[in-house]
């Protein structure tokens, strides 16, 4: 019979949940990384025993977790206890260093700031780690102020792929509310050369060619809050979503409007309908009709929590416009929880399992596509992120 | 003999208790007693110091002998009571309020 994992990153550490098929009884270890931010973790899909972790502070930086026993146990990838001092290993985990170079990283110095004024490129944080679907060791990570890295060695060191700032639309981008990150990394189980990424507040990329060059595919998109409201980048894009049977099918939650691709995001279309409002931050897709989507739509891009004080999952089964709220289970009076943008995740059982998590620090779930709910855990710190595991 | 004290959660990283000793050959400074602490527990590289710049992370404050030393330049020497280990190099987290 299979089983569930379901990995959660929160304001202060990370808490592992883990059912069986039914879902209906759940053990939940943690926290690991006490105290620490989680902003993101996922499992191997080469490997499940093997997760990475997105550790964080505001005072000692950036750290990167990884376990090879399903969260049983961790460590920071080089950065193993030394037996003499001089001479041992360094530990890289947490470095990550922009590529300056002139052959590959051509030179891109400056964003821009909230003000308007160019800035210079720091790095603060990992908001999403994204493990390659084929090798355990590869790992690619989505980082504030944005850059995409890729470790091939475990999450032991990381270079950054610099041919998305190498762009040159660098000085166009700034920061969203949450800072200027990347935090949308999606691999295209179809073809290894295509990766699609998306960044706040500069939009969505993609790659043909394995991260050598990028393009911005916005086409479509329309933010008044930017000086042209069609402009190619600057949108601020809040996550991206696919099923991996169709890889070209893309769909999008940004700032706001909910918008679909069917183009490998070459052109967009809004699918926003019926929504009570389309403002938002998480976007997840059935895994088995990837025509069956799921939006948590939030009151404004000033009030971040759920509209009318309930918690109203949507679904569209026909790929959007038409939404149906599904509340079973859900708080419908008195809530004002946001849902952030990689806090839901599907699982790959028959039926699928829709998962949330939430700034109140519950996780709901639902293991009939979204038709019943239940928090399978309640009171946890803030929670950033969901992610979850199906082992057979 | 260098005792070194970390704030928590660097000890949890790093997986020791509240004070390391560390040995150090030469001018016992800030420099030479972080260099010695990262080399001892690399998991603590870019957690105290930027990596690059290795100027110290800005949430984090240099105390010793009940002096203030996070602004003094990295290669003076420290006190001569920690660099003789009578007293602790205090690495902590920088506390503005509740």
């Amino acid at each position: 019979m299979s089983n569930v994992r379901v990995l959660v990153g929160t304001r202060k550490g990370a808490f592992i949940l883990t059912s069986d098929g039914k879902r209906n009884k759940w053990d939940v270890s943690g926290p690991h990384f006490a105290g620490w931010e989680i902003y993101h973790m996922k499992g191997s899909p080469a490997d499940p025993s093997r997760i990475f972790a997105s550790q964080n502070s505001g005072w000692f930086g950036q750290i990167i977790q990884r376990s090879s026993d399903g969260g049983k146990t961790w460590e920071t990838p080089g950065g193993g206890l030394t037996p003499v001092p001089g001479g041992m290993p360094k530990g890289e985990s947490n470095k990550f260093v922009y590529d300056s170079s002139p052959e590959t990283g051509k030179p891109l110095t400056t964003h821009q700031w909230y003000d308007g004024t160019q800035h210079p490129w720091e790095f603060k944080r990992v908001w999403h780690v994204e493990p390659s679907l084929s090798d355990p060791d590869t790992v690619y990570a989505g980082v504030e102020d944005a850059a995409l890295f890729r470790s091939t060695d475990g999450a032991k060191s990381w270079h950054e792929i610099a041919g998305l700032r190498g762009h040159g639309t660098g000085p166009k981008w700034q920061p969203g509310a949450g800072g200027l990150c990347l935090h949308s990394i999606i691999l295209d189980p179809k073809n290894p050369q295509r990766i699609y990424i998306a960044i706040s507040a500069a939009g969505a990329f993609r790659t043909d060619d394995g991260g050598k060059t990028w393009k911005p595919i916005n086409k479509g998109l329309y933010s008044q809050y930017i000086p042209d409201p069609r402009a190619e980048v600057g949108h601020c894009v809040h996550h991206i979503a696919m099923n991996p049977s169709r890889p070209g099918v893309l769909f999008m939650q940004k700032h706001w409007d909910v918008m679909r691709s069917d183009d490998g995001g070459d052109s967009w279309k809004e699918v926003s309908g019926n929504l009570p409002t389309d403002f938002g931050f998480a976007i997840d897709v059935h895994a088995h009709e990837p025509e069956t989507i799921y939006v948590v739509p939030i009151k404004s891009d000033s009030e971040h929590y759920v509209y009318e004080g309930k918690m109203r999952v949507y679904r569209s089964r026909n790929g959007g416009n038409e939404w149906e709220p599904l509340t079973k289970g859900l708080p419908q009076s008195n809530c004002y929880v946001n849902v952030l943008r990689d806090a839901m995740a599907v699982d790959s059982l028959d039926k699928c399992g829709i998962y949330f998590g939430t700034t109140g620090g519950q996780v709901y779930a639902s293991a009939d596509a979204g038709d019943n709910w239940a928090p399978i855990v309640e009171h946890l710190p803030s929670v950033c992120s969901v992610e979850v595991q199906t082992l057979k | 003999m260098i005792r070194v004290e970390l704030p928590q959660h660097l000890r949890t990283l790093a997986k020791v208790g509240r004070e390391v000793q560390l040995e150090i050959e030469g001018p016992v400074t800030q420099r030479s007693v972080l260099d010695a602490l990262e080399a001892r527990y690399p998991m603590l590289q870019g957690t105290i110091r930027d990596h690059d710049t290795l100027k110290r992370r800005a949430f984090l404050r240099f105390f010793a002998c009940e002096q203030d030393l996070s602004h003094d330049p990295p290669d003076t020497p420290l006190p001569e009571s920690v660099a003789s280990g009578k007293e602790p190099f205090l690495i902590i987290g920088a506390i503005a309020g509740g």
